[in-house]
């Protein structure tokens, strides 16, 4: 798998001791700027036939017609597959086993529940004759209204949150807490669906052989992919191959396998030939998740020195009519700021869309951007700076719980990042600082946090007698970096130059990684990767230290360290040898060892784990126009041990610009007659291009975190969202007085 | 169904096809030569993850029908390196980490050659910014995206070389 990848290929490395820590370039990079990545739609295997959806054009309701024999009658369409052919499965789509099994629409019924959902799909000799039969299928249509907004239908409390949270939490009396505060703030804040929107739209190539299935599909979980698949249609998971060694882009949308992808596969087994099935980019708009629009109502109350003396968060969130994701967004207070009362709900309605998903940050973005809002405008209403106000708030322990955290270097990213920024000459009141243009210009600030999570890994080590190393898991790298970071953990773990250690991800036949998301596989396949190597150079010493004949003999496990291809005594570093020789005397080709990586329960019980950063923003807003540009974004975040900054770096840039585009740009919008979405496409969909994008500047804060996992690792792929999205909001109200209350921002709301 | 004889040449290659007229000049690279290094992300000149040269100049290769370009000559993302050794557009791609995912890189790649050649922008990063602004990159690297321009662009001009275009 590597060797196909060509990763091994590059240049060495220059570098100087251990592999964690280091700057490296990205080891795909090559592969990536010379356009050889090999992506899930790159794939075309000898009699591959093209697939194309046809999805519904309403909301809601049925499917009466389509023309099957108009389609099938054009040139180069092979079949038509409608729910009256489509091959059998051996469970119900619509059966829910677990939280993580997402009902799916495999053509089941004729049945439609949100815009955007299969119901048919054209096999054709080439792209052009299916997308053609799929659109001369003219689908008639019973329609019926469709339930859009926020007050779209009868509200419920949902019986758990995100992964299974509690929708409604309480610590002390917020009531009697805000009775006796000195002041009071209540706000509501509405934010929109957004779409994830990868780049790359969700894409399969699908070949049978006999049970034997063959997959290049986009996946941030192979083995949960695998195991659905493999549960739909009735073989053992090991008959399901999925290959991912790249992704164009998931957050959060690749997580589970999706409808449409299974139809990819269902496309195959009917017509007996390899199938590719790519999404076109408005197809993205409902089957494959999106992050939930929410209003937020927040009460605040505060004594006579800024001290929160309660804080109530409250989330209005949607899902569809047919499964349950509710996002936890109220959940964001439950960790931030120090309150003796503190009380969290949600509640939710049932809409005709798409079922919403994981989303980058999911509930984290949403809450944020609503309590650092609301904290901003506490901060005022006590006529205190927004970062001394959150300093006198600060927590010591996590106020939801009262337990300890494992880390936390959020002072230092205040400091750091205010410093950086300038914050100090910043004026308390709005509206007073303009540039030379005449530009109102506002600072605000934020703070980012997430939490430190960890699932569950499995990793394979080998050392050969050649001197090299092999570490395999099935890691998913969708742009974050696992094909370098892992590496890096690798060699460290196996005691080897990186150069050394063939390393193989992004395949389902792998030992299973678990899963890309959460900010987790860091910490988690790092973890499995760091106990695989240790477990193997345990074997390895046990050779040496048990051999009379090694000048190893004698040192006992504990007492030999493993570097550079060598085993040394830890008490006469003078006395090592090499693995190839320990390898060679023991007559043996290669040496196994396996490991896994897993949160200790113990320390789970213990202990807060959570990520922390501070945010401040400068925007601009032209007087006239309302017209919003963010100029410079300054971060600091504190995330444990930092595995590789270059990297780190770009996972920070990319979520503070996420926090920028759900300030200003983001938003799906619902037409409230049809259900249908109006803008569904990049152009109209607006998410950040480069001139959007102001001067960021992510500052690294140095973090020991002995209680996360051994190597200290926490995550950083989603914190950036967090704390930034607030700091834009709160910048605009600097520069205009005006208090942002629905996002995205938008232009009439500050002329208004 | 209808067909037209098309002349192509495609990173120096010169290819002689019979082509269904509805084929935009993306998917015959991608579903029909063999080059999927370019990629489709939206199919409406709305991503800019599709962009090639054609007779120099960038276009989305999803808004061009290939009978339109016949007698073209296409360089693509393929054709940019010569064999092992990166363009310096590419090496400062790299260096930069002006990607994450890198779905969107050969058409940033593409662009940035384009726009190199236009000559417009210069040194001057808002410039870069605005010429590169058809080109979305959803893990937004643009930060490294800037600073790989600048570089390559430096590099090029010691060297005298304008372009692989």
């Amino acid at each position: 798998m590597m060797l196909e990848l060509g990763l091994n290929q590059q240049p060495a490395h220059t570098r100087q001791g251990s592999s964690i820590g280091q700057p490296l370039t990205r080891r795909d990079g090559f592969l990536k700027v010379t356009g050889t990545a090999r992506y899930a739609a790159d794939n075309h295997p000898p009699g591959m036939l093209y697939a194309v959806l046809a999805v519904s054009s309403i909301a809601r309701g049925r499917v009466v017609s389509l023309d099957i024999e108009a389609a099938k009658a054009h040139s180069g369409v092979v079949e038509v597959m409608t729910p009256l052919n489509r091959p059998a499965l051996a469970v119900d789509p619509d059966a829910k086993d677990h939280p993580f099994m997402f009902r799916l629409d495999l053509l089941q019924n004729d049945g439609v529940r949100y815009p955007n959902q299969s119901i048919a799909v054209v096999i054709a000799e080439t792209l052009e004759a299916a997308t053609e039969g799929a659109a001369l299928l003219s689908p008639r249509y019973e329609t019926l209204p469709a339930r859009v907004g926020l007050d779209g239908g009868k509200s419920f409390v949902p019986r758990g949150v995100g992964v299974g949270n509690p929708a409604v939490q309480e610590k002390g009396d917020v009531e009697a807490g805000l009775e006796s505060a000195r002041t009071r703030i209540e706000a509501a804040y509405e934010t929109p669906a957004q779409y994830h929107n990868a780049m790359e739209p969700h894409a399969i190539v699908a070949a049978w052989d006999g049970d034997q299935l063959s997959i290049d599909t986009p996946s941030q979980g192979l083995a949960m992919a695998q195991g659905r698949i493999a549960g739909l249609f009735g073989i053992a998971p090991r008959n399901v191959h999925i290959r991912s060694p790249f992704l164009g882009g998931g957050f959060g949308s690749k997580g589970m396998i999706s409808g449409p992808q299974v139809l990819g596969i269902l496309a195959a087994r009917l017509v007996g030939r390899p199938v590719k099935l790519v999404l076109r980019r408005e197809q993205m708009y409902g089957p494959v998740g999106h992050r939930a629009p929410a209003r937020q109502t927040l009460r605040m109350g505060m004594d006579g020195e800024g001290r929160l003396t309660a804080l109530s968060h409250h989330a209005r969130t949607t899902s569809s009519t047919f499964d349950d994701f509710f996002e936890p967004a109220a959940d964001a207070s439950h960790t931030l700021y120090a309150s003796p009362a503190i009380a969290t709900s949600h509640d939710a309605v049932r809409l005709d869309t798409g079922t919403p998903l994981f989303m980058r940050a999911p509930g984290e973005a949403t809450g944020s951007i609503a309590l650092e809002s609301a904290i901003d405008e506490a901060a005022h209403a006590c006529g205190m700076d927004p970062l001394e106000f959150r300093l006198r708030n600060y927590a010591e322990v996590e106020p939801m719980t009262g337990k300890p955290f494992s880390s936390k270097a959020l002072r230092e990213c205040y400091e750091q990042a205010a410093e950086a920024f300038g914050w100090a000459s910043r004026p308390l009141q709005p509206r007073r600082m303009r540039d030379a243009d005449g530009f109102l210009t506002g600072w605000g600030m934020g703070t980012a946090t997430f939490p430190a999570l960890m699932f569950q890994a499995e990793a394979r080590a080998v050392l050969r007698a050649d001197g090299s190393g092999l570490m395999e898991t099935g890691a998913q790298d969708m742009g974050q970096g696992a094909w370098t970071a892992f590496a890096q953990i690798a060699a460290d773990g196996l005691g080897l130059d990186i150069d050394q250690v063939d390393f193989r991800a992004g395949s389902s036949d792998l030992p299973n990684a678990g899963i890309a998301g959460g900010s987790g596989h860091t910490a988690t396949a790092g973890m499995a990767i760091h106990n695989a190597g240790a477990a193997v150079i345990a074997r390895l010493a046990d050779l040496a230290t048990g051999n009379e004949a090694s000048p190893l003999f004698g040192a006992g496990n504990e007492g030999v360290l493993a570097r550079g291809g060598r085993l040394y005594r830890r008490d006469d570093e003078s006395r090592g040898e090499s693995y190839s020789e320990i390898l060679a005397r023991a007559g043996l080709a290669e040496i196994e060892g396996h490991g896994k990586g897993a949160p200790d329960p113990a320390s789970q019980e213990t202990y807060a784990k959570h990520a922390h950063g501070a945010v401040f923003a400068e925007v601009k807003v032209d007087p006239d126009l309302g017209q919003i540009r963010v100029t410079r974004l300054v971060g600091a975040f504190a995330a444990g041990r930092v595995i590789n900054p270059r990297l780190v770096r770009s996972q920070y840039y990319g979520g503070m610009i996420w926090g920028v585009s759900f300030a200003l740009h983001e938003e799906a919008v619902t037409d409230r007659r049809s259900g249908r979405i109006q803008n569904a496409n990049l152009a109209e969909y607006h998410v950040p291009v480069n001139a959007d994008v102001p001067s960021v500047e992510a500052l690294l804060v140095h973090e020991d975190d002995p209680h996360v996992n051994a190597l200290g690792i926490k995550g950083v792929g989603e914190i950036g969202i967090t704390g930034t999205a607030g700091a834009v909001a709160n910048a605009v109200w600097h520069a205009t007085g005006v208090r942002p209350r629905r996002f995205p921002i938008r232009i009439e709301d500050l002329l208004g | 169904m209808t067909t037209l004889p098309i002349s192509l040449t495609v990173n120096g290659y010169r290819h002689e096809l019979e082509v269904d007229t509805r084929v935009t000049l993306l998917d015959l690279l991608r579903e029909r030569l063999e080059l999927s290094g370019t990629k489709k992300g939206c199919d409406r000149g709305q991503c800019g993850a599709c962009t090639v040269l054609v007779d120099g100049k960038r276009i989305n290769s999803c808004l061009a029908l290939a009978v339109s370009h016949d007698g073209a000559e296409v360089l693509t993302i393929e054709g940019v390196a010569h064999g092992e050794e990166l363009h310096p557009v590419q090496a400062a791609f790299i260096a930069h980490d002006g990607f994450q995912c890198g779905f969107c890189t050969p058409g940033q790649i593409m662009s940035t050659l384009g726009l190199i050649a236009e000559g417009q922008a210069g040194d001057d990063p808002e410039r870069i910014r605005e010429g590169l602004s058809g080109n979305i990159c959803r893990c937004a690297a643009y930060g490294g995206i800037v600073e790989a321009v600048l570089e390559a662009r430096q590099h090029l001009a010691g060297t005298g070389r304008r372009t692989a275009a």
